[in-house]
């Protein structure tokens, strides 16, 4: 792999650029890997790269079905944040966090994590009693996380209203080093890594079904024909229900659909991430100028990647509300992705019923800012067989246990 | 969008008139019950990818809840039928098998 770097763009602008290499290799499948993972998004790809940058495990082929970072990893708001409540989602989502802020250097390319900060305004007195006990439990944990007021809220955001008629702004939880970053830069940096490590990436290959001996993996049936491993992760967001049932298990998630959309461009008028949970909205700006809206769940089983119209408008409606000044952007394009949803809004990174066979799912609608913590935590997980520190809490047996981590807020809005 | 034929008033209703319930047909597990039955029950819901069995209420009309039957993955609504039926009824199956001759049965 050549390093992308200054030197190398005034090299290649002397040679009419016509040195650059392919930033990954698109090889056929080998017979048989040391660990497969079904899933080339972020959370699939990361989890490639720290097996092999952590672990030294580096005979590994990542599936997909489609093409990389082609799901849910290009279908979000790109929102990074870590003020969670419970411990071990402040762990995971911190641990995620901090790994973005030397992703672009680690992996010598441009992920573009901009740490703008990031608000959650408390528009009730619930929310206001919620969010100072986060910041607290914030402290407590390691995570730079405040409770601001109205007159701090609008300094940080010229553009909004703080004294609306129905949902004024009464505080905010403010995360400083929250932020955006480029989502589909994530998958490529990370595929250009693991690709470089010598791991196969393989695309518009979709798994078939999940081949046991005596309770343990031995393979995969592919549309490319088998493959064999030692060791399978599942990461596959949406359709983790259909890769269980092909292992032979039953997961406890259902897919819906999750809408975001993005406005005509304009020119800079906000430098933070916005969530309005109350009014079930969330806003922040591109660096193209778009304002990228994210919106709510639909209520029903859905696998079509669109949802349903009502939400755009109700959406639209609240955000309006607290941002008078979007009321005339046109909305340029809409999209929806299949979220995987657990019992109590967390996700699994587990060991399951069968034998070297770990699944990592159920980021529901809060997935990208895990990427880097949840691929460092299922490596660790595959690894060794045995979950670490960060991963153990997420275990598919809590359900039966009733030991759920409970946020119910996974995208901060209000389930 | 959306739209259920609600089977009790016969009003051909969209998405925001109406409220979802999830999975239909669900046997009740309480006290008395396994962990592992009551884990199902609570938790492991059906999540396929094609036919599927809901419950819905005409929250914004009659107030009545029904079930309908609708495939995951085109959002096609294949019928609606009330919510005292015990399964869907013999000629919705026929109908769904006739479109869907994989579908492998409400069970």
């Amino acid at each position: 792999m050549k390093r992308y770097s200054v030197f190398a763009i005034a090299k290649e602008a002397l040679n009419y650029h016509l040195g650059w290499e392919k930033a990954w290799a698109s090889p056929a499948p080998k017979k048989e890997y040391d660990a497969i993972i079904v899933g080339a998004g972020g959370h699939g790809l990361a989890t490639a790269y720290y097996l092999g940058k952590n672990h030294g495990i580096t005979n590994v082929a990542i599936i997909e079905k489609g093409w990389l970072g082609g799901g849910n990893t290009g279908r979000n708001t790109t929102i990074i944040r870590s003020n969670y409540l419970q411990d071990s989602s402040a762990a995971i989502y911190e641990k995620a966090r901090s790994l973005y802020e030397t992703m672009s250097q680690d992996l010598n390319y441009n992920v573009m994590f901009s740490p703008r900060g990031l608000l959650m305004l408390a528009q009730t007195h619930h929310e206001i009693r919620g969010y100072q006990r986060t910041a607290h439990a914030n402290a407590l944990q390691g995570v730079a996380t405040e409770w601001i007021s109205p007159a701090k809220v609008k300094e940080l955001v010229p553009i909004i209203n703080i004294d609306g008629p129905r949902y004024p702004v009464l505080g905010a939880l403010y995360q400083a080093r929250g932020g955006t970053a480029r989502h589909d830069a994530v998958a490529w940096g990370y595929a250009r890594a693991c690709s470089a490590m010598g791991m196969d990436i393989i695309q518009q290959c979709e798994v078939k079904g999940v081949k046991t001996e005596n309770g343990v993996v031995k393979g995969v049936e592919t549309s490319k024909g088998f493959i064999g491993t030692k060791k399978l992760g599942i990461v596959v967001a949406g359709h983790s229900g259909q890769l269980a049932d092909m292992a032979g298990f039953r997961l406890p998630v259902e897919a819906v659909a999750l809408q975001a959309m993005v406005s005509e461009p304009i020119k800079p008028c906000m430098d933070v991430v916005v969530m309005a949970n109350t009014v079930h909205g969330y806003m922040s700006q591109s660096d193209k100028g778009e304002m990228v809206i994210g919106g709510g769940t639909d209520g029903f089983n859905n696998f079509t990647q669109r949802g349903s119209f009502h939400h755009i408008e109700e959406t639209l409606r609240a955000l309006i509300e607290t941002f008078p000044m979007i009321s005339r952007l046109k909305m340029l394009r809409q999209w929806g992705g299949i979220v995987d949803m657990t019992g109590d809004r967390s996700p699994l990174i587990s060991k399951t019923p069968v034998g070297n066979c770990f699944i990592n799912c159920g980021w529901g609608t809060g997935g990208f800012k895990a990427i880097p913590g949840s691929g460092w935590a299922m490596a660790e997980l595959m690894a060794k067989g045995e979950p670490g520190a960060l991963a153990e809490a997420f275990n598919m047996w809590r359900f039966k246990e009733g030991q759920f981590i409970d946020e119910s807020v996974a995208a901060g809005v209000a389930h | 969008m959306l739209i259920l034929e609600c089977p009790y008033c016969g009003v051909k209703a969209e998405e925001t008139e109406l409220s979802p319930g999830y999975e239909a047909h669900l046997k009740r597990f309480g006290p008395g019950s396994s962990d592992t039955e009551f884990e199902d029950y609570m938790f492991a819901r059906k999540n396929p990818k094609g036919v599927h069995f809901e419950r819905w209420r005409h929250v914004y009309g009659c107030g009545k809840w029904f079930l309908a039957a609708r495939c995951t993955a085109t959002l096609e609504v294949f019928g609606t039928y009330p919510a005292q039926s015990a399964e869907p009824p013999a000629d919705l199956q026929a109908k769904i098998k006739a479109k869907r001759p994989d579908w492998k049965g409400y069970k």
